[in-house]
C-alpha cells in the first residue's frame, strides 16, 4: 500500500511538473506550425511569471494577476512577430534576445518596485490559484485504490491545470478542424501558397503568436502563482527549452506533445522522490545524478527513439515574395 | 468585334534600376488561348504577376471585362476571375488535394463544411473538363501533372473565368502536356479565356490562336498564330535571327577516350534503373544519349562521373578505370580530365549563394593558380571569372553578383565556363539547355561543337530531341534503362521518337 501511494504522488507532482511544460509546448506548437521558430518561450514565461506575480500582489487578485501576465506575454510574442515577421529577421537572434530583456529586465524592475532582491513579495491566499477540490473527493478519500486516485491525482489542481489539459484537445481542434487551423498550418508548410490565396502570410503569423504568447502567459502565471508563491529570479529554469525539446519529440502534434510532457514531468518528479533514496543494486545515488537524469533522458530520447521529425517546412524562414 | 476579356494600357514596372515591363498594351480576346513568349528575364512572369496582384504596377491601367480595376492583391483578382497557375506550385504538400483547393476559399469557419462543400463542387468541375483526380490524395504523392491540375481546380473553383499559365509544360513529360493541352481546349470551348507563358514556340503553334512576343520588359509584336511561323516567333524573341540548327562540319573522330561496359545502375529501392549498357566515346566526336527523361539517363550520368554506385560494369577512362562504388573522388576525376556539367545546376552545379567568381572555381578551388599559400587568391579568381564573363558573354556581368541573382541561362554559362576552361578531355553534360533561351541555346551548342572539333569527347545527355540531333555525331536511344539503338545525326525525329517510346524494343523482345 505504501509504494501505491508512492506511486500515486510521484504521478501527482508529474501532473503539476509537467504543466508548465505542456502550456509552453502548446505555445511553441502555434507559433512554430505558422513557420516562425520560438526559441523565447523561455524569455516569454519568464515576463508572464513576473507580471502575474507582481500584479496579483499589488492589485490582491489572482485573475488580474494571470491577465496581466498573459497581457506582457503577448505584448513580448508581438516583439517576437514585429522582428522576425514584419522586419524579417532571424528568429533566433530575436527569441534568444527576448530571452535575455526577460532575465535582465525581470529582476531589474522587482528590485525596483519590492526591493527583496528581484523576488516580489510572497502572495496570500486570494492573490493565488487555489486548489478545485471535486464533488465527493473528500468523501471517496477511504475508498481503496480508486479513492486516492480521485481525490489525489484528479481532484485539487488548480483551475490552470485543468486549462492546460483543456488545451491540448482545443489546439488539436483549432488546427484540424478549423479554417484558421487549417491557414495555420499552410503558412507554416509554404506561405507562398497562402499569399497567393490572397490571405496575408503576416498577420496569419501575427495571430498564430499571439496565440504563442497567451499560452506562455498562463504557463508563467502557473510557475509564480501556482507552484511558488511569487516570483523568484530566473525561475523558468529552462523549462521554455525542454517544452521545445518536447515539441520535436512530439512532431509538433498536440496530443504527443501532452505525453511528451507528461513524460518529461514524470522524470523530473521521480528524480525529486528518489532524491535520497538508496536504489537497490546500486545503493545511494549522489542528488546532482538525479537531477541530472531527465536532461540525460531527454538527450537520449532525442537522439535515438523519436525517428524522424520533420518541422514544418517553412520554419525559421521569413517569408520574401520572390523577385 | 470580339469583346475583350482583359485590357492592359501603358503598364510599367521597375525593380531597382531594372525595368521589368516598359510600356506595355495587350488586348486579350475572351474565349480565345492567348500565347505570350518570351527569353527568360522578357518579363512575362512580372507582366502577368501584376494582372494577378502579386506585384502593383508603377503606372498604367487595367482593364477587366471592359471596366478599369484595380488589382492590389491576388484576392483582388480573384473576385474579378482571374486564376494563376504558377510555375513553381503553390501548394502545400502535405496537404490533401481537397485541403488546397479550399485554402484562402473556405467557404465556412469550420472545415467540414468548407470540404463538403467543395467536394461536390470539385466532382462537377471533374465532369465538365475532365479534370480527375483523387480529392483526398497527399500532394506530394501525386505525379508533377495531377499536381498542375490541382492548380487549375484551385482556380476554377475560386470561380476564374480567366487562367493565366506560367510555363506550365516546363515540369511535364510529354504525355503529360499533351493531356493539359487537351484540358486548355476543353476550357476554351466552355468559354474560359486562357493565358499561355511559355518560351515553347512549338507549344504556341499547338495551341494558342493569338501570340504576343515580349523581349527585353516591352511587348515587340502580337501576332494570329495561324499567321506566323516558328522562325518569324524566333526572331522576334531574341531580335535577330537565330539558327534553329546549329551548323557543324564532319566529326574527325580519334581514339577511344570513355569507354563503358555493362553498366547496371539499381535506385534506392533496388530497382534496376541502368541495364547493361556498353558504349564508346571517342575523341572528337559527340554522342547524344536521347531518351524521355527517367528512362535512366540520369542515374547513368551520375554514375560515370562517381557520384553514384553501380552495381556492375566499368567505366574507363583513358584506359584506365574509374571507381563506381560511389565513393570516387571528383577531384581526382577531375585531375584525369574528366569534366561533368551536372542536369541539375541548383542542386550539384552551383552554389546559389555563392559570387559568380566562387562558382566560377567550385571544385578547382586548390588549383594553384587560385591558391597564395593556404589562402584563396582572390585577384586571380576574379580576374579568371571576368575573363570568362566576356569570353561567354554572360549577363550582368558582375562577377560580384550572387549566383542566385543570374537567369538560369546564364546560370548555366557560368557552369559551363567553369568546366570548358579547364580544358579536359572528355566532357560529360547532362541537358545543357534546360530552362535557357533561345539565344543563350544557340551559344551553348556552339561551345559544345567547338569542343569536339578541338578533339575533345562529348558526351550529352538531353530529353530535347532537337538538341540531340542538332548536336550529335551519333546518337544512342534509351528506354527503360537501356540502350535500344543507335542512330546517326540524319535520323528522322519520328524513328528516335518510336524508340524513345520503346516501341522497336517490345517488338523486337516479342
Amino acid at each position: 500500500m505504501d509504494l501505491f501511494n508512492a506511486i500515486v504522488q510521484v504521478l501527482d507532482s508529474t501532473i503539476r511538473l509537467s504543466v508548465p511544460l505542456l502550456l509552453a509546448c502548446l505555445a511553441g506548437l502555434y507559433s512554430e506550425r505558422a513557420g516562425v521558430f520560438d526559441i523565447g518561450l523561455e524569455g516569454k514565461m519568464l515576463v508572464g511569471a513576473f507580471a502575474g506575480a507582481a500584479a496579483a500582489s499589488v492589485f490582491h487578485s489572482a485573475y488580474l494577476g494571470l491577465g496581466m501576465a498573459i497581457l506582457i506575454s503577448v505584448a513580448f510574442a508581438l516583439i517576437h512577430g514585429f522582428a522576425s515577421i514584419t522586419h524579417r529577421g532571424n528568429q533566433i537572434v530575436s527569441g534568444v534576445a527576448i530571452n535575455f530583456i526577460a532575465a535582465g529586465s525581470t529582476i531589474m524592475l522587482g528590485q525596483a518596485w519590492f526591493q527583496q532582491g528581484g523576488r516580489t513579495p510572497a502572495l496570500g491566499s486570494g492573490e493565488r490559484f487555489g486548489a478545485v477540490i471535486w464533488p465527493g473527493a473528500d468523501a471517496l478519500r477511504g475508498v481503496p485504490i480508486l479513492g486516492p486516485i480521485y481525490s489525489e491525482l484528479i481532484s485539487g489542481h488548480s483551475v490552470l491545470v485543468y486549462l492546460a489539459f483543456v488545451a491540448v484537445p482545443f489546439t488539436w481542434w483549432v488546427l484540424f478542424r478549423t479554417r484558421f487551423g487549417l491557414r495555420l498550418r499552410a503558412v507554416g508548410e509554404n506561405p507562398a501558397a497562402v499569399d497567393t490565396a490572397g490571405i496575408s502570410v503576416a498577420w496569419l503569423r501575427y495571430r498564430a503568436l499571439i496565440c504563442t504568447g497567451v499560452l506562455t502567459g498562463i504557463a508563467g502565471a502557473y510557475l509564480s502563482m501556482v507552484q511558488n508563491g511569487g516570483f523568484v529570479k530566473d525561475m523558468t529554469a529552462g523549462k521554455g527549452y525542454i517544452a521545445l525539446a518536447a515539441l520535436i519529440f512530439a512532431k509538433w502534434k498536440p496530443v504527443n506533445a501532452m505525453f511528451a510532457c507528461l513524460l518529461f514531468g514524470f522524470l523530473d518528479a521521480l528524480s525529486i522522490r528518489l532524491q535520497g533514496t538508496p536504489l537497490p543494486l546500486i545503493g545511494k545515488v549522489p542528488v546532482q545524478f538525479m537531477q541530472a537524469l531527465p536532461y540525460v533522458l531527454t538527450v537520449i530520447l532525442l537522439a535515438g527513439f523519436i525517428g524522424k521529425a520533420i518541422p514544418p517546412r517553412a520554419g525559421g524562414v521569413p517569408y520574401v515574395k520572390e523577385r | 468585334m470580339a469583346q475583350a476579356a482583359i485590357e492592359l494600357i501603358g503598364i510599367n514596372k521597375s525593380f531597382g534600376a531594372v525595368r521589368a515591363n516598359r510600356d506595355i498594351n495587350l488586348e486579350i480576346v475572351r474565349g480565345t488561348i492567348h500565347g505570350i513568349v518570351g527569353e527568360n528575364g522578357a518579363g512575362k512572369s512580372t507582366l502577368m504577376s501584376i494582372l494577378y496582384g502579386f506585384y502593383q504596377a508603377d503606372s498604367g491601367e487595367i482593364h477587366v471585362g471592359g471596366q478599369p480595376a484595380s488589382i492590389k492583391s491576388p484576392n483582388d483578382a480573384i473576385a474579378l476571375g482571374i486564376g494563376m497557375v504558377h510555375q513553381h506550385f503553390m501548394l502545400v504538400d502535405n496537404f490533401t488535394v481537397l485541403e488546397n483547393v479550399i485554402l484562402g476559399a473556405e467557404s465556412d469557419a469550420l472545415l467540414k463544411k468548407s470540404i463538403a462543400k467543395a467536394r461536390s463542387e470539385l466532382e462537377r468541375l471533374e465532369r465538365e473538363y475532365g479534370l480527375e483526380v483523387d480529392p483526398d490524395a497527399i500532394i506530394e504523392e501525386l505525379p508533377v501533372g495531377l499536381q498542375q491540375r490541382v492548380e487549375i481546380l484551385k482556380a476554377l473553383y475560386r470561380g476564374a473565368e480567366i487562367l493565366i499559365l506560367d510555363e506550365p509544360t516546363g515540369v511535364l513529360t510529354p504525355a503529360e502536356a499533351d493531356h493539359l493541352f487537351r484540358i486548355l481546349k476543353q476550357l476554351k470551348e466552355q468559354g474560359k479565356t486562357v493565358v499561355l507563358i511559355t518560351h515553347k514556340l512549338r507549344e504556341i503553334m499547338a495551341i494558342t490562336d493569338t501570340v504576343s512576343v515580349m523581349r527585353q520588359g516591352t511587348m515587340v509584336a502580337t501576332r494570329e498564330t495561324k499567321k506566323t511561323t516558328v522562325g518569324e516567333l524566333a526572331e522576334l524573341m531574341v531580335g535577330r535571327r537565330v539558327l534553329l540548327r546549329v551548323e557543324k562540319g564532319e566529326a574527325e573522330a580519334g581514339g577511344v577516350k570513355l569507354a563503358v561496359k555493362n553498366l547496371t545502375v539499381k535506385d534506392s529501392r533496388g530497382v534496376t534503373v541502368v541495364d547493361d549498357i556498353s558504349f564508346d566515346v571517342r575523341a572528337g566526336e559527340i554522342v547524344g544519349i536521347a531518351g524521355v527523361a527517367g528512362n535512366g539517363q540520369s542515374e547513368m550520368l551520375e554514375a560515370i562521373s562517381g557520384i553514384r554506385r553501380a552495381v556492375s560494369g566499368s567505366v574507363m577512362l583513358d584506359g584506365k578505370p574509374i571507381d563506381l562504388t560511389g565513393a570516387a573522388d571528383p577531384g581526382e576525376l577531375r585531375d584525369r580530365g574528366l569534366a561533368h556539367v551536372p542536369e541539375d545546376r541548383h542542386h550539384v552545379g552551383l552554389v546559389l549563394a555563392f559570387e559568380e567568381n566562387e562558382n566560377s572555381i567550385l571544385g578547382y578551388h586548390d588549383h594553384p593558380r587560385y591558391l597564395r599559400g593556404p589562402f584563396l587568391n582572390v585577384d586571380a579568381i576574379r580576374d579568371d571569372a571576368r575573363d570568362r564573363i566576356a569570353k561567354y558573354d554572360i549577363r550582368p556581368a558582375d562577377c560580384r553578383l550572387k549566383t542566385a541573382n543570374f537567369s538560369g541561362g546564364n546560370q548555366q554559362k557560368i557552369v559551363l565556363a567553369r568546366e570548358m576552361e579547364q580544358d579536359p578531355g572528355v566532357l560529360i553534360v547532362g541537358q545543357p539547355t534546360r530552362g535557357v533561351d533561345v539565344g543563350a541555346i544557340e551559344f551553348i551548342h556552339k561551345r559544345l561543337i567547338a569542343m569536339r572539333d578541338q578533339g575533345k569527347a562529348v558526351l550529352v545527355v538531353s530529353v530535347e530531341l532537337d538538341e540531340i540531333r542538332s548536336l550529335s555525331d551519333r546518337i544512342l536511344v534509351m528506354f527503360a534503362g537501356r540502350i535500344v539503338g543507335e542512330r546517326g545525326p540524319e535520323a528522322t525525329e519520328g524513328e528516335l521518337g518510336l524508340l524513345m517510346a520503346g516501341v522497336e524494343h517490345q517488338e523486337a523482345a516479342q
